[in-house]
C-alpha cells in the first residue's frame, strides 16, 4: 500500500520532471541570451508570490535573458530534482532559494564539476561557500533582532508574557529570526510562554494561536509571529476569544506583505518588521557580473525597514507587494 | 460487561478517552467551556469547530475505502473549491449579499463534484488502480488552484462567508452544525436503505457482487462523486475559516488524516465493512491529538515524532494479532503465578 503510493509518486513527479525537462529544452537555441534556471520553493505565501514576480520581471527577455522556471512546492527532494535537471540541460547559471539549509553539498558539487555557477537567494545553506558564487538575501537574524528590539522598548521592565508562532521548523528563517528576538529580549522582564510551529501559514497560525489562547488565557500580552500570515491567523483567533488584538495582546510580526501592513495600519498589528522580497534586479545583476568573470561579494544583504502603524500608513499607496 | 468490551467501537474510544484525559490532567482547563457573549467557549468547542473539514473529508474517505478503493485528491480538491469560491466573491462587486455566497459556494462544490466524478470514471470505468486514478488530481488540483488564485493567496472579506466557519449559532460553532449534517446524511443513506451493504459487497468482492447483480461500476462512481463532492464543502470550510484561498496550504496531508481516521475508526483498508461512528470517532481523536501537541508544550521539533508515536500505540493496540499476542501472554504469566504460588 505505502510503497505503491511511494512509487506512484515518484513516477509522477518524474513525469512532471520530464515535462519541464521538454519545455525548457525547446527554447534554448537562442544564443544572445542568459538561460537562467531559478528553482523557487513554491508559492506558500504572499511574500513568495512577491519574490516570483520579482525574478520573473528581473530575468526577463528585454533584460537579456531566458528563465527556466521551478517551483517544487516546498518539496526538498522535487527542489534538488529541479536543480540536477538544470544542470542536465546545460543552463548558463542557476539560481535557487534553498527550502531548507541542509542536505545541498551534492548537487551544489555537480553544478560546481559541470562548470555552471549558482547564486542562492533569500535563504542560505549549511554547504562550503566554495560551492557557490554568492548568495543574495536578508538577514533574518537582524529581522528578529530588530523586532526583539521593539519589544524591548515597548516592555522594558514590565512583567510581560509572550508566545511565539515559529515558522516552518528547520528553515533559516525561523532558526534566525528566533535567535535574533531572543538575543534582543535578554535582560527584559519578558518571558517567553511558549512557542510552537505555525508553518508561515494562516491556518496553523491560527490553531495554534487558539490553543494558546485556551492554555493560557488572557495572560498572553504579546505575540512574535514570524511572518505576517501567522499574526493575520492570530488576529482571528484573538477576536474569537473575545479579545482585542494590538491591544488586550500586542502583535510584532516579520514580511510587510499587504494584508499584515493594513492590519498594521487597523492598529491589529503593533510593529511589523519588513523582509523585502524584490531580490530579483539584484540577483540579475549577480548572475551577469558572475558570468562576466567579475568578483562578487559572497553575502550580499538587503536592508530591511521596520513600520509603526502611522509609518505603514504613509508608504501603503506605494508598496509593490 | 465482555459483550461492551468486545463492541468494535470500544477501542477507539478508549484512545480518545485517554487522550482528553492527558490533556486534563496536564491542564484542567482543558475540558472546561465556559459562556462568552452567549457563545460556547472552550478547548473542545475549538476542536469541535477545527474538525469539521477533516470530518467531511473523512466521511467520503470511508466510503470509499469501503469500495476497496483510497482517495489521495481530497486535500488538492479542498484547494480548488475554495479558491473557486474565493475568486467569485472577490471579482463580485457584493460580496455580502447571500446571492453571491450561494452562487460562490455552488460554483465550488460543483467543480469538485466533477473532479470527484472524473475520479469514479478513472476507476470504476477504466479500471485504474485508485491510487494512481486520484494521484492525478492530488498533483494537478493544486496546479489548477494556482492558476485559479494567479499563485497569490486571495483574500476577501464576506460577513456570511465568514459566518460559516468562524460563527456561532445557539452558542456552538456553525462549522460543528455541518459535520453533523454530513454525519446524519452519510449515515442515513447508507444505513437506511441499502446502499451500505451494497457498497460493502461491492468492497469485500466486486466481482461477486457484479454476478449477484449488484451495480458495482455505479455505486464505485457514486463514492468518488461523493468524496469529491465533500472535499468541495470541507474547502470552503477551510478557506471561511481564515477568509482566505491559500492554494498550497488549503487541505495539506489532509488525504493521510482522512485515511488515518477511518483506519483509527475500525475501518480496513482492505475495503467490504465500514464503520461511520468509528470514522467520526477516528476524526476527533486526530484533531485532539494535535491540540495536545500546543497543549503539551512539545516542541515543534519533535511534533511529528509524538504524533507518529501515538498513532502506533494506538494502532498497536487495536491490532487482533497483537491483543491476542498479549492475552497468550498474560496467560502464561499467571498460570506461572498460580503455579508458583500452589507450590
Amino acid at each position: 500500500m505505502k510503497k505503491k503510493l511511494i512509487g506512484g509518486i515518484a513516477a509522477a513527479a518524474a513525469l512532471a520532471l520530464a515535462m519541464t525537462g521538454c519545455a525548457g529544452g525547446g527554447g534554448g537555441g537562442d544564443d544572445e541570451l542568459i538561460t537562467v534556471g531559478f528553482a523557487q520553493t513554491g508559492s506558500e505565501s504572499g511574500w513568495r508570490s512577491a519574490n516570483t514576480e520579482s525574478m520573473k520581471a528581473a530575468f526577463s527577455e528585454e533584460n537579456g535573458f531566458e528563465l527556466v522556471f521551478n517551483a517544487a512546492d516546498n518539496k526538498i527532494e522535487a527542489q534538488i530534482a529541479a536543480v540536477r535537471s538544470f544542470i542536465n540541460q546545460g543552463v548558463d547559471a542557476i539560481v535557487i532559494a534553498p527550502i531548507v539549509e541542509d542536505g545541498w553539498d551534492d548537487v551544489l558539487t555537480e553544478a560546481k564539476e559541470a562548470g555552471i555557477p549558482v547564486i542562492l537567494e533569500d535563504r542560505t545553506v549549511t554547504a562550503s561557500d566554495d560551492l557557490y558564487a554568492a548568495w543574495v538575501g536578508l538577514d533574518f537574524r537582524n529581522e528578529g533582532v530588530m523586532a526583539g528590539q521593539w519589544a524591548a522598548e515597548t516592555f522594558g521592565d514590565t512583567p510581560t508574557n509572550l508566545v511565539v508562532l515559529e515558522g516552518t521548523t528547520g528553515s533559516a528563517p525561523a532558526n534566525d529570526r528566533a535567535e535574533g528576538f531572543a538575543e534582543a529580549i535578554e535582560g527584559t522582564a519578558i518571558t517567553t510562554l511558549d512557542s510552537q510551529t505555525g508553518n508561515f501559514t494562516r491556518a496553523d497560525g491560527k490553531t495554534v494561536m487558539e490553543g494558546f489562547l485556551q492554555k493560557y488565557g488572557d495572560t498572553i500580552d504579546l505575540v512574535y509571529a514570524h511572518n505576517d500570515d501567522m499574526a493575520l491567523g492570530a488576529i482571528d483567533a484573538i477576536e474569537a476569544a473575545g479579545l482585542v488584538p494590538g491591544t488586550d495582546i500586542q502583535i510584532v510580526s516579520i514580511d510587510a506583505v499587504k494584508d499584515g501592513m493594513l492590519a498594521l495600519i487597523d492598529g491589529k498589528i503593533n510593529f511589523i518588521v519588513e523582509c523585502n522580497p524584490l531580490l530579483g534586479d539584484l540577483a540579475a545583476g549577480l548572475v551577469k557580473d558572475v558570468l562576466a568573470g567579475k568578483d562578487v561579494e559572497k553575502k550580499i544583504y538587503v536592508e530591511d525597514q521596520s513600520f509603526t502603524p502611522e509609518q505603514a500608513a504613509e508608504v501603503i499607496d506605494e508598496r509593490l507587494y | 460487561m465482555t459483550k461492551i468490551f468486545k463492541h468494535r467501537l470500544v477501542l477507539p474510544i478508549a484512545a480518545l478517552v485517554a487522550l482528553i484525559l492527558v490533556n486534563t490532567i496536564s491542564r484542567p482547563s482543558f475540558v472546561s467551556i465556559t459562556v462568552r457573549d452567549g457563545q460556547l467557549y472552550g478547548s473542545v468547542i475549538d476542536i469541535l469547530r477545527n474538525s469539521a473539514p477533516l470530518m467531511l473529508v473523512a466521511l467520503g474517505m470511508t466510503i470509499v475505502i469501503a469500495t476497496r478503493g483510497i482517495d489521495l485528491s481530497v486535500g488538492a480538491l479542498m484547494a480548488v473549491s475554495g479558491a473557486v469560491a474565493l475568486t467569485i466573491i472577490d471579482g463580485s462587486g457584493s460580496p455580502d449579499s447571500p446571492a453571491t455566497l450561494g452562487i460562490a459556494i455552488a460554483a465550488g462544490v460543483t467543480v469538485t463534484l466533477i473532479f470527484g466524478a472524473w475520479n469514479g470514471f478513472l476507476v470504476s470505468v477504466l479500471g485504474i488502480q485508485p491510487i494512481i486514478a486520484t494521484l492525478v488530481l492530488m498533483l494537478a488540483g493544486r496546479g489548477i488552484a494556482l492558476l485559479i488564485t494567479g499563485g497569490f493567496i486571495t483574500t476577501v472579506t464576506s460577513t456570511p462567508y465568514k459566518f460559516m466557519s468562524q460563527g456561532y449559532l445557539l452558542g456552538l460553532p456553525f462549522a460543528f452544525y455541518v459535520s453533523v449534517v454530513a454525519i446524519v446524511l452519510v449515515a442515513l443513506i447508507q444505513r437506511r436503505t441499502a446502499l451500505g451493504v451494497l457498497t460493502e459487497s461491492v468492497g469485500i468482492n466486486p466481482e461477486a457482487s457484479r454476478l449477484a447483480g449488484v451495480r458495482s461500476r455505479g455505486i464505485v462512481w457514486g463514492a468518488y462523486a461523493v468524496s469529491g463532492l465533500l472535499a468541495g464543502f470541507a474547502g470552503i470550510l477551510y478557506s471561511s475559516n481564515i477568509m482566505a484561498a491559500d492554494a498550497n496550504a488549503a487541505g495539506q496531508y489532509i488525504e493521510l488524516d482522512a485515511i488515518l481516521a477511518v483506519v483509527l475508526g475500525g475501518t480496513s483498508l482492505m475495503g467490504g465493512k465500514f464503520s461511520i461512528a468509528g470514522t467520526v470517532i477516528g476524526v476527533f481523536t486526530i484533531q485532539t491529538l494535535k491540540s495536545t501537541i500546543t497543549f503539551l508544550g512539545v516542541p515543534p521539533a519533535v511534533s511529528p515524532l509524538f504524533m507518529a508515536m501515538v498513532v502506533v500505540i494506538v494502532v498497536l493496540v487495536q491490532s487482533q494479532r497483537v491483543r491476542n499476542g498479549a492475552s497468550k501472554l498474560w496467560a502464561t504469566v499467571s498460570s506461572r503465578k498460580e503455579a508458583e504460588v500452589a507450590r
